[in-house]
């Protein structure tokens, strides 16, 4: 806790809090309040999780591009069979659930999965560490997880909502695309049933892409710092089996945003579904 | 927990990051793991090569062997064969050469007892004539009975 003075839902308020930045009342400098980053609206920036995705992004793209550059057929060593694992296990996803043939699909799932599995990972750095560091370097909110932002999750989905989009008129043509939003499923006098029901299972994929994982990170975020609340002492009991447990859903929840990405792709290759 | 700009930062960098993945990180790695596979798959195949090449190389092995072993037999058989051969003629050699030595021995003895026998009967001629002429010197003229004993002679 920052200081003695703060209430158990202060406490909370201030741990799900953002480093929004932006313009308020003419200058730009960064929120103190949740009431603060609200009134900035729209073009503000939550520099913790730009931040943060940025280093984690750099860090897996560093890593696997150090491989990438000595990668040879020889026998494979440390942090090169390693990346080979992972690779193979991303391209063996993507064979299973992606019939088309597409440069894309495999390198974005290989993104998404090691970027999104290194954001939920934060989640277990104790809940404390970050913001009291941050609070000292002057910076009064930080928010280390950036998959507990919806920005950042729904920012992800709406990404992978435009390669759809794209590749359902590059593969079927715009007449095609519009052909499935409007004549499926009930022919062309079902037309304005038809639409409300492909829009919305258009709108679906990325909304349940962007809410299934925010949802599970900020859950999981959230239990942590009720943890936190506790006396020091009996912290562990909890935190330690719930860490535990949340390695399994740092991980699922990755591969789970990876394979519907697949899937989306897949469908939006496909003429009928 | 308001949606902001970040939204629009975030899917930047999502396309940024799928980018350099897709241009500088997925092609190097799945080629070299294209090409281990093959180096694998062509390591397999020559092992299996090597191991029928070997299997042939036995096989032959094997028949030369065997062909190596007929021919020593052979010669084994040809040598006992060509040593009973020398054993036989050595035999009728020395047979031949026994007979004509024995026949040699025969002849001398037959010589010797001839002329033994000569000597023999002129010695007892004479023995005779001596001990007859003894006996009769008085009696008997030599020339008279010259007949008779050259009879004798001939008779012994």
């Amino acid at each position: 806790m920052t200081t003695e003075a703060l209430t158990s839902t202060e406490y909370i308020r201030h741990h799900l809090q953002n480093l929004t930045c932006g313009m308020h009342e003419g200058a730009l400098h960064c929120a103190h309040s949740a009431e603060e980053a609200k009134e900035m609206g729209f073009w503000a920036l939550n520099v913790d999780t730009l931040g943060m995705s940025l280093v984690l992004g750099v860090v897996f793209l560093v890593l696997f591009r150090s491989v990438a550059k000595r990668a040879a057929e020889g026998v494979p060593t440390g942090a090169q069979n390693f990346v080979e694992w992972i690779i193979e296990f991303i391209d063996n996803s993507v064979r299973g659930s992606f019939t088309g043939r597409s440069a894309l699909v495999a390198p974005l799932a290989l993104t998404i999965f090691i970027w999104i599995f290194l954001m939920n990972l934060m989640d277990l750095i104790p809940v404390d560490y970050v913001p009291q560091l941050a609070e000292h370097l002057g910076l009064g909110h930080f928010k280390v997880v950036p998959s507990t932002d919806p920005n950042a999750t729904i920012g992800m989905a709406i990404g992978v909502f435009f390669l759809v989009i794209f590749y359902s008129i590059k593969i079927k043509g715009l007449g095609g695309f519009i052909g499935e939003l409007t004549l499926q499923p009930f022919g062309k006098f079902g037309l304005p049933f038809n639409i409300f029901l492909e829009v919305v299972n258009l709108i679906a994929k990325p909304v349940s892409l962007a809410l299934r994982l925010f949802g599970n990170m900020y859950a999981g975020e959230m239990i942590f710092i009720l943890i936190a609340l506790l006396p020091f002492y009996l912290q562990w009991t909890l935190s330690l089996p719930w860490a535990i447990f949340h390695i399994l859903i740092v991980t699922l929840q990755a591969f789970i945003f990876m394979t519907l990405t697949i899937v989306y792709l897949d469908m939006a290759h496909q003429e009928h579904h | 927990m308001n949606i902001n700009a970040t939204l629009l930062g975030q899917t930047i960098m999502f396309a940024m990051f799928v980018w350099f993945c897709m241009k500088f990180v997925w092609p190097p790695i799945i080629a070299a793991l294209e090409a281990r596979k093959k180096q694998i798959a062509d390591g397999l195949a020559a092992a299996e090569r090597g191991k029928h090449d070997l299997e042939l190389a036995a096989k032959r092995s094997a028949e030369v062997l065997r062909e190596a072993k007929e021919k020593a037999a052979e010669i084994i058989s040809a040598g006992d064969k060509r040593a009973s051969e020398i054993v036989e003629e050595a035999k009728a050699k020395a047979e031949v050469e026994a007979s004509n030595i024995l026949a040699r021995a025969n002849s001398e003895i037959e010589q010797e007892v001839f002329r033994a026998r000569e000597q023999l009967r002129t010695q007892v001629s004479s023995v005779a004539l001596a001990g007859a002429g003894k006996i009769l010197s008085r009696e008997i003229d030599a020339k008279a009975h010259n007949d008779l004993l050259e009879k004798l002679v001939a008779e012994i």
